[in-house]
This record gives C-alpha cells, structure tokens and sequence, in this order.
C-alpha cells in the first residue's frame, strides 16, 4: 500500500462523506416515498438532484484531469469512471431497477435515510448485505462450476 | 401571450414541490464526491461498501479481493460520514426524525434485489448515477437508463396491484 491511510485522508473522507449525506437528505432523497413519487411521474425532482450531481461531478473530472497534478493525498492520478460494458451491466441495472422501483431506496439513500431517523430502512439495509452475499455465494459457485473467464469489472 | 399561463402550470405539474432542493442538495452530493476526489483521485460510490464490509465476516473469494481489503476502511468511513451528513440534516433544517410508511416487505425485497443488481451491475445511482454520468461513461449511462425504466415500470406495477405505500 503505498497510498497515506492517515488520518487526513479518513478525515477528508468522512467529510466528503458529511456533504453527500446532508444532500441526500436535504434533496429528500433519503425519503423512500419522494422516490416513489419521481418513479410513479408524479414529481420529476430526483433528474435535478442525479443531474445537479452529476454536473459537479463531471466539471470535477473534466478539469482535474487536464491539470498536471496528482492527488495531494494519495499521489493517485486523476481519471475518471470507466467500467467495461457487458451484459451484466444490462443484467445487473434491471435487478437493481426492480429493487429500486420496490422499495424506493439504493444504498446511498439508505444510509442517508438511516441518518435522518428512519430505522425501519435497516430492514432494506440488511436485505442489501443479504443480496451482496448471495451474489457473491453465487459467483463463487459458477467460477467453480465453469470455465474460469477473467472477470470485468 | 397565449403560451405563457400554461408553463407555470407544467412546472407545477412537473415539479409540485419545486426544484431547488433538489438541484442544491444534488450539487451537495456532487461537492461530497468532488471534495474527495480532488483530494485522493478516489471516486467514491456507496454500494462496493456492501461487499467491501462483509470481506471482514466472510471469507469468500469474491469478498477478500485486494481492492475491496485496501478499500474497507475508507469506505466505513464514508458511510459513517454519509450517515453524520443526514442526521445533521435531521437536526438542524428537519427538526427530528422522519420514518417511512412503506411496508416492511418492500424495504426487504427491494433492498436485497439492490444488494444483488448493483454488485452484478458495477455501481448504483451514486457510482453509475452521479459519477459514471459524470465521466461520460457509456457503460454508465446504459445501466442508468436501464435501472431508470426498470424502476419506472416496477413502481407502476406494484402500484397498479394495489399495494400503498
């Protein structure tokens, strides 16, 4: 590990960490029924919170990775996010979109929502470590039944 | 003059509760992510904390991958942070907790099929969503508008069957 693990590194952490979660909860995000609301088109406010993200986000990347710089903390390189396509991708989005149209809640808004009080939501935070498992269980199982494929991710 | 009743009348339809805090608790979101990246050049999601956590209970293969063991601790990390960030919210603008009313069923299934589909899918509404969108990624616009219609789709069918909330 050559990258700093001290404690300005967790402390910038927790802070970035302390701007996400007061966003989700001021954007009500962290309120399983304003989701359902958005997926039921009835109040189309979640595309200006993923949006308004997203653009902060990407003017972020967009000039830190043309500046001559490493990260002061780590010395990493800034990049950007680049996963390979493959169908699970596809796969993996549409499980996911149904656990999301269930419930009304992914796992940042959980953990934002646990915040804001709502403890029944360790209920859906319980079933997310359950669904991590048994993914894992299950891919464990077919690199052992099957041809070993180099993964992607 | 004829058009310009109607537009506020779409926005209010469109938009019932307004737009602002959702545009300024998004930028908020994206400041989170930007603040640690311009600091590490990590790019934080919120869904690898899933199977970087159960590295420290499980000893499957898939969990006690490198990347999820030199990731473990910064990723509690965040949560904790994410955690702190809505409780002040909780404290200060909110004024007390806040509980949903939606059914105990629906937080399980929903919440182990998003435990399942974003790990298989690569990332979440934050890691696809906000960051992958944010870096142009066609693999995370894909997923995005998948999850998008799926939801959509799914929300409208329980829905449809008569479950409320």
């Amino acid at each position: 590990m050559s990258e700093n693990r001290g404690l300005a590194f967790q402390a910038l952490i927790y802070a970035g960490g302390l701007l996400f979660g007061f966003g989700l909860a001021y954007s009500h995000m962290a309120r399983p029924e304003v989701v359902l609301q958005f997926l039921h088109l009835e109040d189309f406010g979640l595309l200006f919170v993923m949006g308004g993200a997203a653009v902060v986000t990407g003017t972020t990347f967009a000039v830190a990775t043309h500046l001559d710089a490493t990260a002061p903390l780590t010395n990493r390189a800034y990049g950007r996010r680049l996963k390979s396509f493959d169908r699970n991708v596809l796969l993996g989005g549409g499980i996911f979109g149904v656990g999301w149209g269930v419930s009304g809640l992914c796992p940042g808004a959980a953990y934002a929502s646990l915040g804001i009080g709502n403890y029944p939501v360790l209920i859906a935070i319980a079933g997310m470590f359950g669904g991590a498992y048994l993914q894992g269980l299950w891919r464990s199982y077919r690199s052992e039944t099957s041809v070993k494929t180099p993964e992607a991710s | 003059m004829d058009m310009l009743p109607t537009t506020p009348l779409l926005l209010d339809a469109l938009f019932p509760n307004g737009i602002s805090r959702y545009a300024v608790g998004g930028v908020l979101v994206g400041l989170g992510v930007a603040v640690i990246y311009l600091g590490t050049g990590i790019i934080a999601g919120a869904s690898t904390f899933l199977e970087s956590t159960l590295s420290y209970v499980s000893g499957l293969e898939r969990f006690q991958r490198p990347k999820y063991l030199a990731s473990r601790d910064w990723r509690i990390v965040f949560t904790l942070g994410i955690v702190s960030g809505a409780a002040i919210y909780a404290a200060t603008v909110q004024g007390g907790i806040w509980t949903t009313d939606v059914q105990w069923w629906r937080l399980l299934l929903g919440g182990v099929l998003v435990g399942v589909g974003t790990r298989v899918g690569k990332g979440c509404t934050s890691g696809h969503g906000v960051c992958g969108v944010g870096s142009v990624s066609n693999t995370s616009l894909v997923n995005v508008a998948t999850f998008l219609v799926v939801a959509i789709g799914t929300a409208n069918l329980v829905a449809a069957l008569g479950v409320s909330p």
